[in-house]
């Protein structure tokens, strides 16, 4: 169980200075509870700053972030975050890094231990236990990232662009493991993303922001069963949708080529 | 063409086996280390070969710079001088030399390991504690550039003549520096670490103790290796001008004796331990920058 909401939420950076700057306007939707979301926008479109709210890491300058009906004003283990770049600890192991939130709440050794075990297991990581962030590829960091938030049993992943970093390939290995993992839980996803496909491919719904300020400018469900192949009908009717609703926003902010590369990398 | 091309290619990789693939590296890194010592060799040869050549062409007086030979010869004898004024207490014979070593090692470690402690401390507190950076940091910015050698007088005056002196010396040598620069890489602690801890639920302790504390010590252990230098040399001048034990003092009995072999002796202790000491401490930093990786060394 765990329900977002974003009421009339703008965020202001320097508010006090002179050079104050709106990167998000006004603000609303509703992420259900076990939803899987995508946000997508082109860059400067706040989509990040959303997120770190949902967070907890930034507040609002006006509006709320309401979670589970309450407003949200410090981070907490319920939603846990998944950074771009991988975000191990260098100097721990994998299995301290999973392990590393229930080392927080004072968890003796062997409970957490046999619990970051199960979910190296989950994320196919086992093996690698032992080892340390340096000797993992960039696709077994970003898993043992998601091993370490679910580990704390977080309700709510909220995932910044977190493939980003990665190969085509490698990408879209983690998007199918993604997918599998969120289906056989209830957990609800908040993803980032600037790719089309990506969206495509994994929301129930996605939310299209506008580029300075960050504004809602459509929220189109995707009603397509999963697994999708990105060669149907259906697929490339979805990313025409896209294309459209956010060339006449990229031109206005951008320039075209912003565009061609969230269309370039394909999945 | 290219069909025989194909397996003359990929041969390589696929036929070595892995106890070939090691065998050969052994044998690249023996091939380097031998080449490494030939030069060191050649190059303090050479040094020595001119040394030893101008004196013999009557370029240099003998007696304020002893040609190596001699040096060397004289080395066995010269711990009758070092004797009476060492004030270590000797433990017999040719050991004389390593309680000089000894007593100047056992300055400079102490005043590291406190140096860096209190360092270490303060500049976590003053980050941890607005208000005590604010107090704290423009005096410790203010006497950061006075040398250690400047507080030599005080040390001895404070102190006495002794390890304490030559301690503190070591220890404020190093401690303002060293507290900047804890400030500045708790400061320059990778934003992602810390919101990845709060997301996991961390308190602003368990961030300080757990995040940036492990995070900054390979940049501060790569500071103290560099700070070392200044400290092995306050150490020395601080031995030569009032604490009267240690390396620093054999050379500078060596001048009162007018024993130009005695002084260069003591040097070229204080040259070999010096350097000696920095191969440890980089076999130090290594160890402690593992999981740096290999790479960014």
């Amino acid at each position: 169980m765990g329900q977002l909401v974003c009421d009339h939420v703008s965020k202001i950076w320097n508010p006090d200075s002179g050079d104050a700057n709106l990167a998000i306007d006004e603000v609303s939707f509703t992420v259900n509870s076990g939803e899987f979301l995508v946000i997508i926008g082109p860059s400067g479109c706040g989509k990040s700053t959303l997120l770190s709210m949902m967070a907890g890491l930034e507040m609002p300058t006006s509006g709320a972030m309401i979670y589970n009906g309450e407003p949200i004003t410090a981070p907490s283990t319920d939603r846990s975050m998944i950074f771009q770049q991988a975000s191990l600890f260098p100097w721990l192991s994998v299995l301290d890094n999973v392990a590393f939130g229930l080392d927080l709440q004072g968890i003796n050794k062997k409970e957490r231990t046999e619990r970051a075990k199960h979910y190296l297991q989950q994320v196919g990581l086992l093996k690698s236990a032992n080892r340390y962030p340096h000797q993992l590829s960039g696709g077994m960091q970003q898993r043992a990232c998601i091993a370490r938030a679910l580990c704390l049993g977080t309700d709510v992943l909220l995932m910044d662009e977190p493939f980003a970093a990665l190969d085509v390939q490698t990408r879209h290995q983690m998007q199918k493991f993604l997918l599998e993992l969120w289906e056989g839980t209830n957990k609800t996803v908040v993803f980032v993303t600037h790719h089309i496909d990506e969206a495509v491919y994994l929301a129930d719904r996605v939310l299209i922001l506008t580029a300075n300020p960050g504004r809602v400018l459509e929220m189109i469900p995707i009603d397509m069963g999963r697994p999708r192949d990105m060669m149907s009908k259906g697929f490339e009717y979805h990313r025409n949708l896209f294309v459209d609703h956010l060339r006449s926003e990229v031109v206005r902010a951008f320039e075209e080529q912003e565009l061609a590369e969230m269309l370039d990398t394909r999945i | 063409m290219t069909t025989k091309m194909q397996p003359k290619l990929s041969r390589p990789a696929g036929s070595l086996s892995k106890s070939q693939v090691s065998q050969a590296a052994r044998t690249r890194w023996a091939k380097h280390a031998a080449q490494s010592v030939m030069w060191w060799v050649i190059s303090l040869g050479l040094f020595i070969g001119i040394w030893e050549l101008v004196t013999v062409l009557g370029w240099t007086n003998p007696i304020i710079l002893p040609p190596p030979h001699e040096f060397f010869a004289e080395i066995a004898n010269q711990d009758q001088f070092l004797a009476p004024r060492i004030g270590v207490e000797r433990t017999g014979g040719n050991f004389v030399l390593l309680t000089a070593i000894v007593a100047t090692l056992k300055r400079v470690l102490i005043g590291l390991v406190l140096g860096f402690a209190a360092a270490l401390s303060v500049g976590g507190l003053a980050c941890y504690f607005d208000l005590f950076g604010k107090l704290t940091l423009p005096v410790i910015t203010l006497l950061a550039p006075i040398a250690p050698i400047a507080w030599i007088p005080f040390a001895i005056m404070a102190f006495g003549i002794g390890d304490n002196a030559a301690i503190f010396v070591v220890f404020i040598g190093i401690f303002f520096l060293l507290t900047l620069a804890t400030v500045n890489a708790i400061r320059n602690v990778n934003q992602l670490y810390i919101n990845t801890a709060r997301v996991l639920g961390a308190s602003r302790r368990q961030v300080m103790f757990k995040v940036i504390l492990p995070a900054i010590i390979p940049d501060l252990f790569f500071i103290l290796r560099i700070n070392f230098f200044a400290a092995w040399m306050a150490v020395l001048a601080a031995e030569m001008v009032g604490v009267n034990t240690g390396l620093g003092a054999i050379v500078m009995v060596g001048r009162q004796m007018f024993n130009a072999k005695l002084m260069f002796l003591g040097m070229a202790v204080i040259g070999l331990v010096g350097y000696l000491l920095d191969v440890c401490f980089r076999q130090l930093q290594n160890r402690m920058l593992w999981w740096k990786g290999a790479s960014q060394l």
